[in-house]
């Protein structure tokens, strides 16, 4: 993941999910689609919304509010699937936001708190602080990990 | 050299002669005096030689050099057939697959097959001392022949002659202290390529170019200039010690070698001189080859497609079908007459575009038939036991993504159909049977489906045994066993952990494989079923749909979600009364045309959320069906009929429960498609 390259900085996709701030790798990212109409997948786990059709690709789709276990909320206006490409897998991230893109210098970037102390703690590869905003690096394996 | 672009054309080709090879070595074999086979063996296998020497592959090239050199032998009656000698050709023709198939898996088609080419080697001298010298070695007394040629290259040679040219054989020698070697060795080619065309250099063109020579070499070359010219061209290159151009002599090339060529090379007067005067063959044996051979080409104009564009036409055929269901749901609401004439004839082209798709995508299951009669040889000689295959319908087509899919298990029903069902001859004598075992490959349409069976006339299936046996290993209990059918016992054969076998034998495994079979032809959307009658024979019948990428359904509602059910496993929809369920133990169920059929509640299989409950009087149930077996599948209503292609859920969700995979609807919501197999046990 880090190459010579990416030592000064990386380029993040920022999203908001439960006024808490959180960075994905641009390389991840395939895409921001609005909220569309998403087809339940009966027997599947609960942070698992269904499936979408996205251009013609039937796409999985994971709620991370649910997937953290943070208070479940009505999507909104602003509520955004964020299209995340791992491996040979496609899968959307349903979240709050997504509104910006980011540098994160490499430096800036710290390993996580103890204090987090909640379930999304195994989820975050690390910490940044940028202007007085917290942001927060998704561990992307994890995330999608328990169900394969 | 610019290879590549005939690369695959090389490995089509070379894998049809050699199937060819094959299929006429077992034709051989049961007729071991008709020489006219033996010719056209003879003429897939030179055709192939040629190919491979001209594609660099010279490992490939020298085998099959080696054994048409035996089976030139055969032809001109000086080697009889025995199976001692057919054992040897099918092996060097084994090895050549290999050598081929390594080639299509980019490698450099080499392979250590010194053994089979001694015995070629001994085959061909141990009878007849003299056809060694007419094929392998050609020593011209001449001073200057060094090179040897192929019959390809004799060929090429005694044509020129024939048109004109000049054949030369031209010796080089550098100076000592030459030091660009390979830069000389340019300069000469860029010479001799300028006036003719040089058939073959020793050392090889690589070596030359790698300065792995001393000083002198050898070129053969054709042109029309003279010796004396090309020797003067020749001196001009600077650090050139000694340039000989000499005549090649023709004469030396057999007669008999030419002969055979001339065949290969005028292909259009094949059938003519198919036969050579030489080799006398009845003309009754010859006509049956000859005319099977001449319909084929006639009227048959084909053009080879890259299969990778065949697949990117159906995934856009495949958009094309989601657009249509769109347009359709558009213009149902819209309802305006244009409109609704322009999609109607839409809807019908679409229907004949994709008739037509599909048949392009089609492959006869030749292509998967014709590697047993080989295989059956092989086993039949291992478990010493007699057997003939016949195979029926072989032209018959199925989708290619199904024919790449169905080799592996045909090839484990029929090794167990040889060696559980063909008993040995004394076994079958005491039968009064006879000796020879017959097993039938038979492939057919039906609807929508093609039908693989495998029948054999060897033992049958032991109930008893077959009972005890599973009651044994846990696979049924004593219970059971006594309300199951005689088919149901039969197909207890296809659970896993089975094997019937008193010896476990290398041929069809350790009861693992018919297993596999039952799962992957499920999985194909087929359906497997054995008859057998003891002491008679069994017959194991494959169903199989035609194509697996679009596929018809009936579209169910739940709530407001939508599912679809595959055609192939409904029977039939109907309405029920809520009086009409019974119960059976836990289970409801309903009296179907007689039967007791239970009955699945979709929506709690599927657990759809509902916001109230609803106390219908009437059901809307789909009754589906998994081999004998019948369900009800209970569902809010029916939507209709639609042909839908088939999309799988991706590799984030796998094995979700009774879901095989998704689809676009025309309102571009995503539907996902009911696996009735898993809904019934």
């Amino acid at each position: 993941m880090t190459n010579a390259v990416e030592q000064e900085s990386i380029k993040v996709i920022v999203f908001q999910l439960a006024d808490k701030e959180y960075a994905i790798p641009v390389s991840h990212v395939q895409g921001i689609e609005k909220l569309m109409h998403i087809t339940r997948v009966p027997k599947t786990a609960k942070y698992v919304k269904g499936v979408i059709n996205l251009r013609g690709v039937v796409t999985p789709i994971v709620d991370l509010r649910e997937r953290f276990e943070l208070p479940i909320s009505e999507h909104e206006e602003t509520t955004r699937i964020i299209i995340i490409s791992l491996e040979d897998m496609e899968v959307g991230f349903v979240v709050d936001s997504a509104n910006d893109v980011l540098d994160i210098p490499s430096n800036s970037i710290e390993p996580q708190p103890e204090v987090v102390g909640s379930l999304e703690e195994e989820f975050i590869s690390g910490v940044a602080k940028i202007d007085k905003r917290l942001l927060i690096l998704l561990h992307l394996e994890k995330v999608l990990n328990p169900l394969k | 050299m610019e290879v590549n672009q005939y690369l695959e054309m090389f490995i089509e080709e070379s894998k049809e002669h050699l199937q060819a090879c094959s299929e006429h070595l077992l034709e051989l074999e049961k007729n071991p005096d008709d020489l006219a086979i033996v010719g056209e063996i003879f003429r897939s296998a030179h055709t192939l030689k040629g190919m491979s020497a001209t594609m660099g592959y010279e490992d490939l090239a020298d085998l099959t050099h080696k054994m048409e050199n035996v089976l030139d032998a055969i032809r001109n009656e000086k080697i009889h057939v025995s199976p001692e000698i057919l054992d040897v050709v099918f092996e060097s023709v084994d090895h050549l697959e290999e050598m081929v198939m390594d080639i299509a898996n980019g490698g450099d088609g080499k392979r250590d097959v010194s053994s089979t080419v001694a015995q070629l080697k001994r085959i061909e001298s141990g009878e007849e001392a003299v056809t060694e010298v007419v094929a392998t070695t050609i020593d011209t007394p001449s001073v200057a022949s060094v090179l040897e040629y192929d019959s390809f290259e004799q060929t090429v040679i005694t044509q020129s002659a024939e048109q004109g040219f000049n054949a030369f054989e031209i010796s080089v020698r550098l100076r000592e202290d030459c030091l660009l070697k390979a830069a000389r060795v340019f300069m000469v080619f860029e010479i001799l390529e300028k006036d003719g065309d040089v058939i073959k250099s020793s050392p090889t063109v690589e070596k030359l170019e790698d300065e792995q020579f001393d000083q002198q070499f050898y070129v053969a070359f054709v042109t029309k200039e003279s010796a004396e010219d090309m020797q003067k061209k020749l001196m001009k290159v600077s650090e050139v010690d000694e340039v000989i151009v000499a005549n090649i002599n023709q004469d030396k090339f057999s007669e008999k070698e030419y002969e055979a060529h001339k065949e290969v090379a005028a292909t259009a007067t094949l059938e003519e001189v198919a036969t050579p005067a030489h080799t006398p063959v009845p003309a009754k044996s010859a006509t049956p080859v000859k005319a099977e051979k001449s319909h084929a080409p006639v009227g048959n104009k084909t053009i080879r497609v890259n299969i990778e564009r065949l697949d990117i036409l159906m995934n856009l055929f495949e958009e094309l079908v989601i657009d249509r269901g769109r347009l359709q749901s558009i213009a149902t609401e819209v309802n305006h007459g244009e409109l609704n004439e322009t999609v109607e004839r839409m809807s019908r082209v679409m229907g004949d575009l994709q008739t037509i798709i599909l048949t392009m995508r089609m492959v006869p299951v030749e292509t998967v038939f014709n590697r047993f009669p080989k295989m059956i040889r092989q086993l039949s000689r291992d478990l010493n036991k007699k057997i003939n295959l016949d195979i029926i319908g072989a032209e018959t087509e199925l989708d290619r993504t199904v024919i790449d899919e169905i080799g592996d298990p045909l090839v484990h029903l029929i090794r167990n159909s040889v060696d559980h069902g063909i008993e040995n001859p004394t076994a079958r004598r005491a039968k009064g049977k006879p000796e020879e075992g017959t097993v039938v490959l038979r492939a057919y349409h039906s609807g929508n489906y093609v039908f693989i069976e495998i029948e054999d006339d060897g033992a049958g299936i032991n109930r008893d045994k077959v009972l005890a046996k599973a009651i044994s290993k846990g696979i049924v209990t004593q219970e059971q066993s006594f309300s199951m059918s005689d088919k149901q016992i039969n197909e207890l054969i296809l659970a896993s952990g089975f094997s019937t076998a008193d010896v476990i034998s290398d041929v069809s495994g350790r009861g693992v494989g018919l297993d596999v079979v039952k799962t992957t032809i499920e999985s194909l959307g087929g359906n497997i079923s054995i008859e057998s009658t003891q002491d008679v024979g069994s017959i194991f019948s494959i169903q199989l749909p035609l194509t697996l990428s679009i596929i018809s359904v009936m579209l169910v509602e739940i709530e407001k979600e939508i599912y679809a059910i595959p055609l192939s496993s409904i029977i039939e929809t109907s309405i029920i009364r809520s009086s009409d369920i019974m119960n059976a133990h836990n289970q409801k169920v309903i009296d179907f045309r007689g039967k007791v059929v239970p009955l699945v509640f979709l929506e709690e299989i599927f657990e759809v959320p509902r916001k109230e409950l609803q106390d219908d009087e009437f059901h809307s149930v789909v009754i589906v069906r998994k081999g004998e077996k019948l369900a009800g599948l209970v569902v809010d209503s029916f939507i209709g009929q639609q042909e839908i292609v088939l999309k799988s859920l991706g590799n984030y969700l796998t094995n979700i429960f009774a879901i095989s995979g998704a689809t676009i609807l025309g309102n571009g919501k995503v539907a996902l498609i009911v696996d009735c197999n898993a809904l019934i046990k």
